[in-house]
């Protein structure tokens, strides 16, 4: 076992245990903390991958914006301190068969892989400056330019949507 | 002449030779990695015991008095001395905080500014990691001080420490956005010098080093003001100083705090205010880059810290000088100012390098058509400023209180009722 491995397999049983956390902690701000801990540790393994870049964005958006809107909304919406309503609601039969079934073809397909000799992607040649070849990838007509505008696109109608719900009607008498 | 050239590249050596001897490969790296991230700590921690010195002494010739003079020559040990204060005092957790949160705020806030440093180049040697994305890196740790000045609000338990909190939102949050926008800048400009990773620290700094006309200052002095301001609003100290006003909110997010506690959120925020000076002089005045540079790269430590505490200085002057701004008018300067500017500057300083480029005109050139695209930006931006101004103005004045002078309310009336279309009784309505 590598050093390599030994810190993936105690980052993953992190994220893990973090994760079980935020779906059974009581507390809705502790929850959102528990979030945090597993996004890091998302970044961590992003880290470990080389892909240093979508580490940091990773800390950037999910930590930096996601998370910090999430404990912002719960702090606005709830009694702040004391809260601890029921987790689930009337959907979780169905959440878990939906859950199981996701895990389930999760686990078959990795089993499926490495009965057939493992992951292909891990052998692939990694690119010298994948920075580099993911901004050219961005705007390329023929990679994903069309997605990157359409994603933008969806912004800006979310932005505008919010801001036509906020907007003081008052003003136009 | 090898130490001098590159001290910490032969300490390493050294070190690495030392342990070597008797400790297996890896263990020695890892070893190097943890000491050069102590250094890092060390260095950053100790700072601010000058820093809060310097301040204090600053401020109180501008406030003419003369502030700390009594422990150590001119006071240079007052903030040992608080330090040790604020190490034997009670530590007090509130009854109803949320234990957990309540101490791992003031740690966040701390390591957040702490990390930054990881990837400021304070010589050509003398960085602590070249990440090829630092400038990402720099936003990325920044907003985990929101986060800290967040959960330190709320699990204190406190009403004023909770507002403080919600204005930790409206304030950071929103200022980050023309931050990220004004970063943007130089690292375009850097990849136009034609440096191999724009976003790294070093390679900004590499690609001002050239003469003093590729100081991105000059090249960009829109996105410099914007990233000034907008980082002085991510320090949360005056003129932005609202989530500790301490006359509206007593003191904010950190009002039930106290002892060491309290000295890790003071710590970080005077650390934090130094860390912009050192972050305007890499991304916009040329970092360690001067005359000689090339002979001794040592000589590259004092003009960044000659240049970091010049920038240093200015936020100092400005917390001295102006009053605290008000919450509307914090979030119109940030959404109805700096951001449309900012989006403006970025359009025109990125087709401005692309039309009038340095391989077609030359660096000197190349820097003159950038430096004027941004007077244009700027005298459209205060043209469209001014007025909105004075329609504001205008609108205010039309808007006649009662009893105002008589001349004033008849010249009101000549206009017929308008002014009760809007809501506004005239005096003689009343009636």
């Amino acid at each position: 076992m590598t050093g390599l491995q030994i810190v993936f397999l105690a980052v993953a049983a992190a994220i893990l245990a973090a994760a079980v956390q935020v779906v059974t902690t009581r507390n809705l701000v502790h929850a959102a903390l528990w979030l945090i801990a597993t996004l890091f540790g998302m970044a961590i393994l992003f880290v470990l991958l080389e892909a240093g870049f979508l580490a940091v964005v990773q800390v950037v958006v999910y930590i930096g914006a996601i998370s910090i809107l999430i404990i912002f909304a719960v702090m606005l919406t709830r009694r702040v301190m004391q809260d601890t309503g029921p987790q689930t609601n009337d959907l979780r039969w169905l959440a878990l068969v939906i859950a199981a079934a996701l895990g389930g073809a999760i686990v078959y397909t990795l089993f499926q892989t490495d009965r057939q000799g493992g992951f292909p992607l891990a052998n692939a040649p990694v690119p010298a400056d994948s920075l580099e070849t993911l901004g050219l990838y961005l705007v390329d007509p023929n990679a994903y330019m069309l997605a990157l505008v359409a994603i933008g696109v969806l912004l800006a109608v979310g932005m505008v949507g919010s801001i036509a719900i906020a907007r003081d009607d008052r003003e136009k008498e | 002449m090898d130490f001098l050239n590159d001290p910490l590249g032969v300490i390493r050596a050294w070190l690495a030779g030392l342990l070597g001897s008797f400790l297996p490969a890896p263990a020695v790296d890892l070893t190097l990695i943890v000491l050069g991230a102590l250094v890092v700590g060390g260095l950053g921690l100790t700072t601010p015991l000058f820093l809060i010195w310097y301040e204090r002494r600053l401020i109180g010739r501008m406030q003419d008095r003369i502030g700390p003079n009594r422990v150590g020559p001119e006071g240079l040990f007052q903030t040992v001395a608080d330090a040790l204060k604020l190490l034997i005092k009670e530590d007090i957790t509130p009854i109803g905080a949320d234990k957990v949160v309540y101490n791992l705020a003031p740690i966040m806030a701390v390591v957040s500014v702490l990390t930054m440093w990881a990837v400021i180049p304070l010589a050509v040697n003398i960085v602590g990691t070249d990440l090829n994305i630092g400038v990402l890196y720099i936003v990325g740790v920044g907003s985990l001080g929101t986060l800290a000045i967040m959960l330190g609000g709320w699990a204190s338990n406190n009403k004023y420490a909770l507002l403080g909190a919600f204005r930790t939102v409206a304030q950071l949050v929103c200022y980050e956005v023309p931050m990220i926008l004004a970063l943007i800048v130089p690292v375009l400009l850097a990849s136009s010098v034609g440096v191999e990773n724009p976003m790294s620290m070093q390679e900004v700094v590499r690609a001002q080093s050239g003469a003093w006309h590729e100081w991105f200052l000059f090249k960009a002095p829109i996105a410099f003001l914007i990233f000034f301001i907008a980082s002085v609003a991510e320090t949360g100290r005056a003129p932005f100083d609202l989530l500790e006003a301490e006359s509206e909110i007593v003191a904010g997010f950190n009002i039930e705090y106290s002892g060491m506690k309290f000295g890790m959120f003071f710590v970080a925020e005077f650390l934090h205010a130094f860390t912009v000076g050192a972050l305007v002089a890499t991304l916009f005045l040329g970092g360690w880059s001067g005359p000689f540079v090339d002979q001794a790269p040592l000589l590259g430590v004092v003009y960044f810290v000659v240049k970091a505490f010049a920038a240093y200085f200015i936020i100092i002057l400005m917390r001295a000088a102006l009053p605290r701004i008000r919450i509307d008018h914090m979030l119109d300067l940030n959404w109805k100012f700096l951001v449309p500017i900012m989006l403006g500057a970025i359009v025109a300083v990125a087709v401005t390098d692309k039309l009038v480029s340095r391989a077609a005109v030359g660096p000197l050139w190349n820097a003159v058509a950038l430096f004027g695209s941004n007077l244009v930006v700027a005298a459209i931006a205060l043209a469209w400023v001014g007025r909105a101004a004075r329609h504001l103005r205008s609108a205010e004045a039309s808007r006649t209180p009662p009893g105002a002078a008589p001349a004033v309310s008849a010249a009101h009336d000549e206009r017929g009722h308008a002014a009760d279309a809007h809501g506004h009784p005239a005096p003689h309505a009343a009636h």
